[in-house]
């Protein structure tokens, strides 16, 4: 029996289970009260005994799958049966005896809506549990990786060096074979252009937010939102060759019209066009946390005299702020984590410059170059790439707990 | 803004005739007289002496919908005048008419004229800023900015640019929040939240923030619908001290709270201003059966 099938066969079972526990349950209640068979009336409706039942199909099988995963994984199968079918068939005939088990134990006191309540509960625990495991998961994946480099690279080298060249020969008879690690420069250039991006985006962002949600009539707003969401859908390759063939040429050019040295692949077209590319989710998630902020607040100003103007600015974005820094903080990792703009607009090259005019790199931008192509696993270069990430992450962290900090600060609770 | 002009001659709305003069009574003939319950006609005398501000006409539309039909009403200087009737019959968007809010609602048009000391108020010319100043507004829901207490009462003032330094603002707040009467309450926690205050100091709040600017008229819409009886008693006792400086007009749902504060009582129906008078007046001897149906709890 395959998995597929043995999916099947408890599906059909609880569905069986379903209707027979709710047709049960609907005589027990159609015949209590009547004189014929006072029976109590059950304390349910029919059809939560009908889930009652059929849950009793699917918790034997849940079991004895994670007893299988379990012993089969991290211990040893006790008894020599042949795993694959045995265990399947303890599985259907277990649900099998706990359904009828419970069809025949099913009485009118019992409760089958709070046991359904019950069921609910572990149901949603165990979706959280998954999604904190799995990120849990990753993130201890990404710390072993990374102390295996740090045993090949000194930590220090990698948090303070100022160069970044991962080639590393990959016979040993190479020449020129070791290669730099340190991160400094691949930060620095993934800093300079979220900055750039971010001073596109935040401003014209949060503007055209507060022009769509203040001061545009309805008829405008039911177009103009529409058309500035578009850009979101927009896949980042298409910037990404934006940025790479129209932008970068033109700021290239306008360079030289002010005489400034521009390299063709430079930071601040990435960053321009990254900027563009965050807009909506500046503006959508800022739209929306302004929206919120009750009518009651712009109506107190306003009857104090206030103007639009001095009412947005006095009483709106602040009752609306920890919406908006967090909205930004969205566009911020957004920025760091965005790596097609890079490759293509910005370059490969780690040079450690604050110049936005020249080629810089990002940590993404490496960590897809040093992973892509034939490697070894276990290669400095290879496992770079989780040291890097593992650097991103507590940086990222960081960030947001500062911003958590700041917002809880200057937080204008509104009812 | 669709701002007709006034015409003190008798003009015809609806189908109804209303008849206006400046002075004496309107339907000095139906005195003592109980009018017809279909009758919408302004019953009793709405016009002062002096008033502070005149209304004459004044109708709204929402989009079309009247909401509010030629009514024509005095409010004079330092007094209390209380709106009732049933909801719907249009006292809070009356009341926005005065200090323009209706200007924030898309749709809203107003036509009749409103003038505060002589100047008409929905004029191209006249600026909504500076008037909502001297028309201030008390909402039915306090809602207190999310600021600091001193914050709060200083926003009107900085707005305006109404203190000079510091130390002036710290004395206009002080003298907000003591005219208020919630100084004392919480003169050591200025930094706290608006927002922490119990409901009752939250409306106290909003008083002492609307008296910060320094208005002639203080608009409030059932300023006491979300408070406890105690809180109630003290923003009346409120009301009463601020009778000397400025003139209040309160929509009520509280037939006794329009007793106790108002000198006198405008009763609304359907959007119509159906009878003005004397408070005492009002409610011992109303002249329209409208009136009387209401304030006996009667209605139809
Ligand atoms: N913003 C609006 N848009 C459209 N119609 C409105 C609006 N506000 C009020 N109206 C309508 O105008 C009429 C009068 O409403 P208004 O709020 O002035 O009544 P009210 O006397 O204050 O009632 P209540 O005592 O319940 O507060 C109602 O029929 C209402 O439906
Ligand atoms: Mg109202």
């Amino acid at each position: 029996m395959t998995s597929t099938q043995l999916f099947i066969t408890v599906a059909l079972l609880a569905c069986a289970g379903f209707f027979l526990g709710k047709k049960r349950a609907a005589i027990m209640r159609d015949s209590s009260g009547s004189h014929s068979s006072p029976g109590i009336r059950p304390h349910s409706t029919p059809v939560y005994y009908g889930f009652w039942v059929s849950l009793w199909a699917v918790i034997p099988a849940l079991l004895v799958f994670v007893c299988e995963f379990v012993l089969k994984r991290f211990g040893h199968v006790p008894f020599s049966f042949r795993a694959g079918v045995a265990w399947e068939a303890v599985a259907v005939t277990s649900g099998i005896v706990c359904v009828i088990i419970a069809w025949l134990r099913l009485r009118p006191e019992t409760r089958a809506r709070n046991h359904i309540e019950t069921g609910m509960n572990f149901l949603f625990m165990a979706c959280a549990t998954i999604a904190i495991f799995t990120t849990l998961g990753i993130v201890l994946s990404v710390i072993f990786e990374s102390i295996r480099f740090f045993k090949v690279i000194p930590v220090q080298e990698f948090l303070f060096g100022l160069k970044w060249s991962p080639q590393v020969a990959i016979r040993p008879d190479q020449v020129g074979s070791t290669g730099a690690f340190g991160s400094v420069p691949v930060l620095a250039g993934t800093f300079l252009i979220s900055f750039i991006a971010m001073a596109v985006a935040a401003p014209l962002g949060l503007m055209s937010a507060i022009y769509l949600s203040e001061y545009a009539g309805s008829r405008l707003r039911a177009w103009a939102k529409p058309c500035l969401e578009i850009l979101a859908g927009i896949p980042t390759v298409v910037y990404g060759f934006f940025a790479a063939l129209v932008v970068a040429p033109q700021v290239k050019a306008a360079g030289e019209i002010l005489g400034l040295q521009v390299s063709s692949e430079s930071a601040l077209a990435a960053g321009l066009v990254m900027g563009i590319m965050i807009i909506p989710l500046v503006s959508s998630l800022s739209d929306d946390v302004i929206s919120a902020v009750p009518q009651a607040m712009r109506d107190g100003s306003y009857a104090l005299g206030a103007t639009k103007a001095e009412t947005i600015k006095n009483v709106v974005i602040p009752a609306a702020l920890p919406g908006i820094v967090g909205g930004l903080l969205l566009a911020v990792s957004r920025a760091v984590g965005e790596t097609m703009i890079v490759v293509m607009a910005a370059g490969l090259s780690a040079n450690l410059t604050m110049n936005p005019l020249k080629a810089v790199t990002t940590v993404t931008v490496q960590i897809v170059t040093l992973l892509t192509g034939d490697q070894e696993f276990d290669s400095p270069k290879t496992l770079a790439a989780f040291a890097l990430g593992l650097l991103l992450f507590i940086l990222t962290l960081l960030m947001n707990i500062i911003a958590l900090k700041i917002v809880r600060k200057y937080r204008e609770q509104y009812e | 803004m669709n701002t007709a002009c006034y015409t003190p001659e008798s003009t015809i709305i609806a189908g109804v005739n209303v008849h206006l003069h400046d002075t004496g009574d309107v339907n000095e003939d139906v005195k003592g007289l109980v009018s017809s319950a279909e009758d919408y006609t302004t019953v009793g005398n709405p016009f002062v002496e002096s008033p502070r501000m005149k209304c004459r006409e004044v109708s709204v539309d929402y989009s079309g919908k009247r909401a509010v039909f030629g009514v024509s009403l005095d409010i004079a200087r330092n007094e209390v005048i209380a709106m009732i009737g049933p909801s719907g019959c249009g006292k809070s968007t009356f009341l926005r008419c005065l200090n323009r809010m209706n200007d924030t609602i898309p749709g809203c048009t107003v036509s009749g004229s409103i003038t505060l000391d002589g100047m008409d108020i929905y004029d191209r010319k006249v600026d909504v800023v500076p008037l909502r100043a001297m028309v201030g507004m008390v909402f039915q829901k306090p809602n207190p900015f999310p600021k600091s207490i001193y914050d709060n009462i200083a926003y009107g003032p900085r707005i305006h640019g109404l203190a000079g330094s510091r130390s002036e603002l710290d004395a206009l707040v002080e003298d907000s929040l003591r005219k208020a009467g919630l100084w004392d309450e919480v003169k050591d926690q200025l930094d706290k939240p608006g927002t922490m205050l119990s409901g009752g100091q939250q409306q106290r709040l909003c008083i002492a923030r609307t008296i910060a600017v320094s208005p002639e008229v203080i608009l409030m819409d059932e300023p006491c619908s979300a408070l406890d009886p105690i809180a109630t008693a003290r923003v009346e006792e409120l009301i009463e001290e601020l009778r000397d400086n400025y003139s209040i007009v309160i929509v009520t749902h509280s037939m006794q709270q329009a007793a106790r504060v108002s000198q006198r009582t405008a009763y609304f129906h359907m959007g119509w201003l159906v009878e003005v008078g004397e408070t005492d007046q009002i409610f011992t001897n109303p002249r329209h059966k409208l009136t009387e149906n209401y304030i006996t709890g009667r209605f139809g």
